[in-house]
């Protein structure tokens, strides 16, 4: 740097630092294009449906005819994979959380750590093939009604999927409320369960609600596994044992096929991802809200 | 005597109570713990699953063939191929890219409004479903700048839904530095950016390397986006350029899972177990690089 005059160097920095803000703009770059793109698409789409028709159409066959376009069996579809998903991951986790952070040694909890994360880091698909290959054909043995497609083998697979996230973030949650607040309560003779139940899992309360928050975001835009176990029917049921559709699925069913530009199937794509879109952020940002605003700060 | 009689029975009472209590607390550490096994147990039947079904498939003509109708001549080379290819591309794009956005966000910043906005947009975008970025990629890049079904159409769309998780994991590491580091280098006259180069960015290194190991891990594990860009077609060659069709190793896996016959299961287990090998040795090379990292 010595050959360089000062006035080069101060030209030199400041050109990095452009290209560093351009690096991190391109964040909004991305979240603007995304927005825009759907807007756009599903704005079009709206000239050729009714935005009633789609919202509250109880029938969505947008690839045979009679065509039609009501996104409520793909809603419904999700919910039921959703509500099935936090029956599995809710207290299991939440569980694995609370003897974590209030049982386990350090030995322990070294150990169960690692390999709560091993099952955060399997790809979706993996869940997928393990839905339809294992856990349907051990639920048919039990329920012979029960579907090859079927929600709740998906619901299943997609509750373990979340598991590691809903573990892992109550944990920090329950880690975070201070140790005097435990003693206070020993001391006063609780027992371990009195304490976890009556002092250290209200205290986290508002982790835990940002957790299950922000695991239930996570559901709705599992794609693989409900694509595989849950089949292709879209299907307004919440019965588990039926096959349905959510709305991930037919994103994948319609990208899976040739769709043209600018075909009414192409926007479909784009409103359906729209809906999508916009439940994942509201419940994102939900989340974290709770997680900031109503975490508790101890002296 | 009465009075006595009574104590009694009052910590007979508080006694009988206090064994209630003593249950319940023991039961539900019970339920703790076996909760957590179930979780523990699921993923060992799933490991053992698709090893007992997979294995006796993997072989060396398994991994030097190409996508086959019949079973018995189906191999996962292109969709080999194709993921390094897809990796090695995303990694290029993405790496540099959240890298220098976090020393931006952390070094550079001015402590305003927009800088905050840009942070709680990144963490947005954290959390936006994968097939959302599959629909990004397939209106920009597969569409609108016609790149097709090209590996690099594919690993633009990765890059972007990575980006995120290598900016924050590298802003984190960043932060870790310690302050002192930083004036000390300003104080015998270094530029911002000689103090980053120099000093911040060695010894952030081991966090930013474990992060950008851990996204390049989900790079490799996703397979919606990929879908949508219109991956899943049969290619039976070597990409040789990143204006190649390719496959993916989880899009092979689903080609081969969503059919009904169960050879092909078995072949989409073999897959499996070649996909979570590369990912655990990932994951082992991440830990690894934290253990000497938190040595230092």
């Amino acid at each position: 740097m010595s050959k360089l005059t000062t006035r080069q160097v101060r030209w030199g920095e400041g050109l990095l630092e452009k290209l560093f803000f351009l690096c991190a703009f391109l964040s909004v770059i991305t979240t603007v294009s995304v927005i825009g793109i759907l807007a756009v698409e599903t704005y079009n789409f709206f000239q050729t449906v009714s935005v009633w028709e789609f919202l509250f159409g109880t029938r969505w066959t947008p690839l045979l005819e009679p065509k039609h376009y009501g996104v409520l069996p793909l809603v419904t579809g999700t919910l039921l994979i959703v509500v099935g998903a936090a029956l599995v991951a809710v207290p299991v986790g939440l569980a694995s959380a609370v003897f974590l952070s209030e049982y386990a040694s350090p030995r322990t909890r070294n150990i169960v750590k690692p390999i709560l994360e091993i099952l955060a880091g399997i790809p979706t698909v993996v869940y997928g093939y393990f839905a339809l290959t294992f856990i349907t054909p051990v639920l048919r043995n039990v329920i012979p009604e029960m579907e090859v497609f079927n929600a709740g083998s998906a619901a299943i697979v997609v509750g373990i999927m979340i598991l590691p996230m809903v573990a892992s973030l109550c944990d920090d949650a329950l880690r975070s409320v201070p140790d005097s607040l435990r003693h206070g309560a020993y001391s006063l003779g609780a027992t371990s369960f009195e304490v976890s139940g009556r002092v250290v899992v209200p205290a986290a309360l508002s982790g835990i609600f940002a957790a299950f928050v922000l695991a239930i975001s996570r559901a709705i835009g599992e794609t693989m596994a409900v694509t595989l176990a849950a089949g292709a029917t879209p299907n307004l049921t919440f019965n588990p044992l039926e096959s349905i559709q959510t709305m991930t699925a037919y994103i994948v069913q319609v990208s899976l096929g040739d769709t043209p530009t600018g075909s009414i199937t192409y926007q479909t794509l784009f409103a359906v991802a729209s809906v999508l879109f916009v439940s994942t952020l509201i419940l994102n940002v939900l989340g974290t809200w709770v997680m900031r605003r109503f975490h508790e700060v101890y002296e | 005597m009465a009075t006595e009689s009574e104590n009694n029975k009052s910590v007979l009472v508080i006694s009988r109570q206090l064994q209630r209590r003593q249950l319940k607390a023991r039961l539900f550490e019970a339920m703790c713990i076996g909760f957590t096994f179930l979780a523990i147990l699921v993923l060992a039947v799933l490991l053992i699953d698709v090893t007992i079904r997979g294995l006796p498939w993997l072989d060396a003509q398994f991994m030097n063939s190409f996508p086959s109708r019949f079973p018995e001549k189906a191999g996962i080379k292109s969709a080999f191929f194709g993921t390094l290819w897809l990796v090695t591309l995303t990694a290029m794009f993405a790496i540099p890219t959240g890298v220098l956005a976090a020393i931006y966000l952390e070094e550079y910043a001015p402590r305003n409004r927009f800088t905050q906005f840009i942070e709680v947009n990144i963490a947005n975008l954290a959390g936006v479903p994968s097939i959302v970025y599959g629909i990004l990629g397939l209106a920009i890049f597969v569409r609108f700048f016609a790149l097709e079904r090209s590996v690099v159409a594919g690993a633009l769309t990765m890059s972007l839904l990575i980006l995120p998780v290598i900016i924050i994991a590298s802003k984190e590491a960043i932060r870790a530095v310690p302050i002192s580091l930083r004036q000390a280098a300003f104080a015998v006259g270094a530029t911002r950016w000689q103090v980053t180069r120099a000093h911040v960015l060695p010894s952030a290194l081991p966090g930013i390397l474990t992060g950008v190991i851990l996204a390049l891990s989900r790079a490799i594990g996703e397979t919606a986006p990929l879908i949508m860009i219109g991956a899943l077609t049969y290619v039976a060659f070597l990409p040789e350029g990143p204006m190649d069709e390719f496959t993916a190793l989880p899009i092979q896996i689903f080609n081969w899972t969503a059919r009904p016959q169960e050879t092909f299961h078995e072949l989409a287990a073999a897959g499996i177990i070649v996909l979570l090998a590369v990912l655990l040795l990932m994951n082992a090379l991440a830990v690894f690089i934290r253990y000497r990292g938190s040595r230092k």
